[in-house]
């Protein structure tokens, strides 16, 4: 071996270890400040990883846009959903009257709230742009209340790391992280564009997560479950995205 | 307009015979973009297939006029196509794998920006020489190639004009507008910086330019191919591997 071949041999060999260990730090790193999602496993993992940690290091509390009155979609679009189950259909001729959102887990004060007992909590209005991971968008005007207040009126404890959300559609799930979930513009949904919120549109009850992607904002919201950890719910990869085959943060 | 420079040399000063046409790092950096760049094209042909729509605006969605629409069959049934035909809907894994590769491309592009202008990469090889930045230089290098005259001597170790032309626009225009275009469809990044998807003229906007500069950067894709093989595919596919160019395996 040649004097040159061998400096370049060891300078690249250095270079490999190096990069080797600064991949464990930033891993080691990643894990204790809470940087890695809950399907930051398999082989989209590295990039998913990137995407959530990004937000998380660079942006934590940008707010979503918001538009002005004049650039509310007249033509918004509600994409399909199956039908309705019965319980559902029963709820909607009572006028949603017995309409119950569940707040649960890691908790002081589990709940039980009406539609009423939220239009009680703070109402805020965003006019705010829902955007499909499918390409299209639309903006409409969102009226309801902020989960942060809720949640300060349940006492979430300080080691919950997330919030689950649940419709009363089966198998229709997501979760946020507690920065998205204190975040002022995610907002429980009662009202769009100075009126009910739609049933197409995900009324009587949906949580509006407006900086990530419109799968994200689950229709029917009827549970809500602080928690540690994403593992024990299902397959333990945060949401019923991912088993879908879908990235669980979807601000990109 | 004649042009009277025809004996200047369209290739740049020809380098030291020693060093290889192509450095460790543009050959290494090449080959990992080579795998970013398809597996963004095909994840990118996937999600449009979603909604192979485009707008021009903010909001777009298909209760609104197109700017224009592609004429296939959409990936779901909610999208006005005129087929009757629904395909396979591809997004969860094309999304993950977009975003992975774009990773791969933003990460592969700063190592290869860096490197270029500590080695003088861009100096020597990309940005075009004094005596080739001429209308005149351009355009006889143009002529000579829809002559298919043969090139330069120098042309096998330097790139002329037009080449030089080319790859500057690529690298440093359509790479850097497709990763602006991408992250101003972000609701997160957009939330943190309005101005980069304000400045194109809003959401849908940026969806089209992505999907314009795309084809543009497929565009160059085939043109470069057809003209690695015109030139002599295994000797440049033996240069972007091995950094070798021919001249110096024949004995």
């Amino acid at each position: 071996m040649s004097p040159m071949s061998r400096r370049r041999f060891l300078r690249a060999g250095l270079a490999a270890a190096a990069g080797v260990t600064g991949i464990a730090a930033a891993d080691r790193l990643a894990h204790r400040y809470g940087l890695i999602p809950p399907d930051g496993g398999g082989i989209y993992g590295p990039g998913e990883t990137l995407n959530y940690a990004a937000q998380r290091l660079l942006t934590p509390h940008a707010p979503a846009r918001e538009f002005p009155r004049s650039m509310i979609s007249k033509t918004p679009f509600a994409n399909a959903v199956a039908p309705q189950s019965d319980a559902f259909k029963h709820l909607q001729a009572g006028g949603f009257a017995d309409w119950k959102l569940a707040v649960d887990g890691m908790v002081a004060r589990p709940t039980e709230f009406s539609l009423a007992d939220l239009k009680h909590f703070p109402v805020r209005s965003q006019i705010t742009e829902v955007a499909c991971e499918e390409g299209w968008s639309y903006i409409a005007e969102w009226i309801g209340t902020p989960l942060q207040g809720i949640l300060h009126e349940v006492g979430v404890m300080p080691q919950a790391r997330y919030i689950a959300y649940f419709s009363i559609y089966p198998d229709w799930w997501d979760s946020i992280d507690m920065g998205e979930a204190a975040h002022p513009q995610t907002l429980l949904t009662l009202g769009m564009n100075d009126g009910d919120l739609p049933v197409s549109f995900g009324g009587p009850l949906r949580l509006r997560v407006p900086r990530q992607l419109g799968y994200k904002s689950v229709k029917y919201i009827t549970r809500l479950t602080a928690t540690d950890s994403m593992k024990k719910f299902d397959k333990g990869l945060g949401s019923a995205a991912p088993e879908g085959g879908y990235a669980w943060w979807a601000g990109i | 307009m004649v042009c009277y420079s025809p004996h200047v040399s369209s290739a740049g000063t020809p380098q030291n015979p020693r060093t290889p046409r192509h450095g460790a790092v543009v050959r290494v950096t090449h080959w990992l973009t080579v795998l970013a760049f398809f597996a963004l094209l095909i994840t990118g042909g996937e999600i449009v297939i979603s909604h192979p729509r485009f707008y021009w605006g903010e909001v777009g969605n298909s209760t609104m006029q197109p700017l224009f629409s592609l004429h296939i069959p959409a990936s779901r049934d909610t999208v006005p196509t005129g087929y009757n035909y629904v395909m396979p809907d591809q997004n969860g894994w094309s999304r993950y794998l977009h975003f992975q590769a774009s990773w791969l491309a933003v990460l592969t592009g700063l190592i290869y920006g860096i490197a270029g202008f500590w080695t003088g990469h861009f100096r020597r090889d990309l940005i075009p020489g004094r005596g080739q930045r001429t209308w005149c230089a351009f355009r006889n290098v143009m002529a000579k190639t829809f002559r298919r005259g043969p090139p330069d001597a120098a042309e096998a170790r330097s790139y002329n004009v037009v080449q030089r032309a080319t790859y500057m626009i690529v690298i440093f225009l359509l790479f850097p507008l497709a990763i602006w275009t991408g992250l101003a469809m972000s609701p997160a990044f957009t939330g943190a910086f309005p101005l980069t998807v304000i400045a194109l003229g809003g959401r849908q906007s940026a969806r089209t330019l992505h999907f314009f500069i795309s084809v543009a950067l497929l565009l160059f894709v085939v043109v470069h191919v057809a003209m690695v093989y015109l030139a002599g595919f295994k000797s440049r596919m033996r240069a972007m591997i091995t950094g070798r160019a021919v001249e110096e395996e024949r004995p």
